[in-house]
């Protein structure tokens, strides 16, 4: 006979009148291989029909499914039940908007955030169907596609401190993306460019050093090491303006 | 209800419809794309392995060039395609990626010196060209003569989904997230925009539009397993099946993979054969060389698809909570071998799965992986039967990828017919006026509101909506799968007819407050058995075996009587079985049809027809 699991999960429908925030109990049995995708989806088709929650890909790959697992944001496609104790407390990312139960709303601050790091190319070069493909080196291909793997699930705005104090933060996803253009050579922006975005309290100067980021970051992405040259860069940016002016 | 008013509107937010969008915002058109997630959890980001495009940096695809790229494609799709669209294709690629490359994309680039790759187990060594240094690099990939796939890393979806999503936030193309479209608003003439759900609130709302295009991905989820992602399951398709005058073209043209990983459908990379893994039943027996003396494990993905069926059918597959499987052992080939080379595999076992394969077996089944069928379009991308729409991506049969895809042809149509037929919406749209007529605006949001009401008072019934889902996944697992006959596709259509009768009767449970996600099963489920049933029928009606589609009763590809493109309409709201008609495969005729150099040969000639 396998475990029964007991999952308390949090409940809320805001466009239901009648619905008021409330942790709900469901009782599945464990089986084989058993992922929380696997176990959310049986409680919907089993049990309640009309539980929220976000899968996509179901392979780690899209970040759709970041929630907060026995107290710690990580996404659900890959986390095995038989890694968990018998009672599993699942609920929504905090700093995102509740849709409902566990489904948040992180596509409007990501596209926020495409907004305000301008997450695109800045060039003045124009495109020329004709020509063969300008070079690039293999190394520095290599390095932007490391920053790149962000699946923006959400997990380290999250788990960070400052994020959660601060609306207005900018969070390690948009300083890492920041990052992600500031190596690629292909990108005209100056290093005073960037300032502009991330110089101040909203960016690189709000980080309090926490490292949450990192340590729940579902792709091991080096976060922790993005902040640090960051905030290197932009406090040499800083100096050079004060002695400029 | 909130009306929103755009020249183009696309419904999804992949890489075939931003690609599109970006092509007629670059035209000074507006451009809104809808998506059931944010644009990068598109399915297209899953793409790992990467696109085809006959640059001819890499030594190994030395002597490439667009001709030697078509015939691949043109033999790949067992001449089922459009020889003039694989023709564009083929031609277009090159061009594509250097944009990629140009917008952001890092792609792999070429080192030269020298390199060691494998092949069937075996070290080689290449050299790559000093003057060829830094312009991009490929890969090598099935069924291509060069290698030609270009590629980052393992996450080449993600990276260029990345980039043309910044590329949408940079022209100003604007992704409304968290929307389902419903319904076409459309007077059997012409195609106005579609009737939407808000996924964050529940509410419906209008989009107009001059142009509308379908590039909402594949419609794997019709079936119960399968390596698309959860969205992938045809509502935007079910849209254009409700109008009754747009078709599906060759829907019965279905591609399964050998190695979906049980009990969540992962794929494991074909190099676990390639390097020397082995197929093993419920007795940890190997099979594969009795069937396939030659081949065993390395023969076709179709191929050994269907062995795998046929052994589990004979009683030798393992049972598990999740239905029959079989396993993949790499044990033999060694720590080393798996946390380095097959070191994808090694973490998706570990992430997902919790098994070692290091030490232990990988349970594995042949898993639905790619619809060549869909909305049916012209060369322009235009849907057959309604003004003012059109499609793209794995959601259109355009039809260049025939009765089977090539790897790495799938991510490069997304963007490059994306690029084409973009260009060609924005000329549409260039030379178009369009009237919306309010009464029929309102009759389309009465309609589906009264549908959801329907829904949630129970009116027509209190089926349960997950059982006649499953009832219709059963039905296609069963008879329409690998392996095809008369007997199994008469079972299965008689299944399907008979899940469209109670998914016409579906209550709901939930009070469909909100978003609420039953609501969203249940209002495309009779959409989706009626997909569900132009495949099957489609197959039961097609008496030969191309590409994908494999009949055991008719082992010969029939070129005589099917060298055609099967186009199912649902005519009337209560058929209960589409209507089939064909078409010619392809206008064009390049490389007339000929043996595909693989799998099996048997082939009857359209020499042979009777004047």
């Amino acid at each position: 006979m396998s475990r029964l699991l007991k999952f308390n999960i949090f409940r809320y429908n805001p466009e239901d009148d009648q619905s008021t925030p409330h942790m709900q109990e469901f009782v599945l049995e464990e089986t084989d291989s058993m992922t929380l995708f696997i176990a959310l989806n049986r409680i919907r088709e089993e049990q309640d029909p009309a539980l929220q929650f976000d899968f996509c890909c179901r392979a780690g790959i899209c970040g759709s499914c970041g929630m907060v697992i026995n107290g710690r944001p990580g996404l659900a496609c890959h986390t095995k039940t038989r890694d968990l104790p018998g009672e599993i407390t699942l609920l929504p990312l905090p700093v995102f908007k509740l849709v409902g139960d566990l489904s948040v709303d992180t596509g409007t601050w990501f596209r926020d955030m495409y907004t305000a790091t301008e997450s695109w190319i800045h060039t003045t070069k124009e495109f020329d169907p004709d020509a063969l493909e300008e070079r690039m080196d293999n190394k520095d291909a290599v390095a932007i596609y490391e920053l790149e793997r962000c699946v923006e699930c959400g997990c380290c705005i999250s788990a960070c401190g400052t994020a959660r104090l601060r609306e207005d933060f900018m969070g390690a996803a948009a300083l890492n993306r920041v990052a992600r253009f500031l190596i690629d050579p292909r990108d005209q922006r100056t290093e005073n460019d960037y300032y502009e975005i991330i110089g101040n309290d909203m960016g690189i100067f709000g980080c309090m050093g926490l490292l949450a980021c990192e340590d729940v970051c579902p792709k091991h992405l080096p976060l922790q090491n993005q902040l640090g040259f960051l905030r290197r860069k932009m406090g040499i940016t800083s100096l050079k303006r004060i002695f400029r002016k | 209800m909130q009306t929103i008013y755009t020249d183009f509107l696309v419904v999804g937010a992949g890489l075939a419809g931003e690609r599109a969008a970006v092509e007629a915002a670059d035209a000074g058109f507006s451009a809104i794309c809808l998506s059931l997630v944010p644009a990068r959890r598109s399915h297209s980001s899953a793409a790992q392995g990467g696109m085809q495009a006959s640059l001819g940096n890499s030594v190994m695809g030395e002597g490439d060039c667009p001709d030697v790229h078509f015939a691949d494609t043109v033999k790949g799709s067992d001449w089922g395609c459009d020889q003039e669209v694989a023709r564009m294709f083929a031609d277009t690629a090159p061009i594509e990626m250097r944009r990629l490359a140009h917008w952001g994309v890092p792609w792999n680039r070429v080192v030269p010196g020298k390199s060691i790759y494998y092949k069937g187990g075996k070290q080689f060594e290449k050299v790559e060209a000093k003057e060829k240094e830094g312009l991009i690099m490929a890969r090598s990939f099935g069924g291509t003569a060069k290698w030609r796939t270009c590629y980052t890393s393992d996450g080449t979806g993600h990276a260029v989904m990345c980039t043309m999503d910044n590329r949408c936030a940079q022209v100003g193309v604007e992704v409304h997230d968290k929307t389902e479209a419903i319904s076409l608003i459309q007077d059997g003439d012409t195609c106005y925009g579609v009737v939407a759900r808000c996924l964050r609130t529940g509410e419906l709302r209008v989009y107009l539009s001059k142009a509308t295009m379908i590039a909402a991905g594949g419609f794997g989820r019709i079936y119960p397993n399968t390596t698309n992602a959860v969205i992938c399951d045809g509502g935007a398709h079910t849209m254009c099946v409700d109008t009754g005058v747009v078709p599906m073209g060759n829907m019965e043209a279905v591609q399964f993979h050998p190695t979906g990983i049980v009990p969540t459908d992962i794929l494991v990379t074909e190099g676990c054969r390639g390097d020397g893994g082995t197929l093993l039943d419920v007795d940890e027996k190997r099979f594969m060389d009795i069937y396939e003396p030659e081949k065993a494990e390395l023969a076709s993905r179709d191929v050994v698809s269907r062995w795998m069926t046929h052994h589990m059918r004979e009683g030798h597959g393992v049972k598990s909570p999740y239905g029959e499987h079989l396993w993949l052992d790499i044990r033999h080939l060694g720590e080393e071998h798996i946390t380095g080379k097959l070191r994808e595999v090694y973490e998706i076992c570990t992430y997902f799965l919790g098994v070692d394969p290091i030490h232990q077996l990988i349970p594995v089944r042949p898993t639905q992986h790619y619809s060549m069928g869909g909305v049916r379009t012209n060369r322009d991308g235009a849907a057959y039967g309604l003004k003012g729409l059109f499609a793209a991506g794995e959601a259109a049969c355009w039809d260049m990828h025939g009765f089977n895809r090539l790897g790495g042809n799938s991510l490069a149509e997304t963007v490059v017919a994306g690029g084409i037929i973009g260009r060609k919406i924005a000329e549409y749209l260039q030379g178009s006026e369009t009237e919306f007529k309010t009464g029929l605006i309102n009759d389309e949001v009465k309609k589906q509101q009264s549908r959801i009401n329907a829904l949630i008072n129970g009116t027509n019934g209190s089926e349960n909506i997950y059982k006649v889902r499953a009832a219709m996944q059963d039905a296609l697992h069963k008879g329409a799968n690998i392996f095809r006959n008369q007997d199994g596709l008469e079972t299965c259509v008689a299944s399907l007819q008979e899940a469209l009768v109670r998914s016409k009767k579906v209550g709901l449970r939930s009070n469909g407050k909100g978003v609420n996600p039953e609501l969203a099963a249940a209002l495309k489920l009779e959409g989706q058995v009626k997909m569900a049933l132009m495949v099957a029928y489609g197959a039961l009606m097609r008496t030969e075996s191309r590409g994908s589609h494999n009949r055991e009763d008719f082992t010969a590809r029939n070129d005589r009587d099917w060298l055609n493109r099967t186009l199912a309409y649902w005519k009337k709201a209560d058929d209960t079985l589409p209507t089939l008609d064909y078409e010619p495969a392809t206008e064009v005729v390049e490389i007339p049809p000929g043996d595909r150099g693989y799998g099996k040969s048997e082939i009857i000639s359209a020499d042979d027809k009777k004047e």
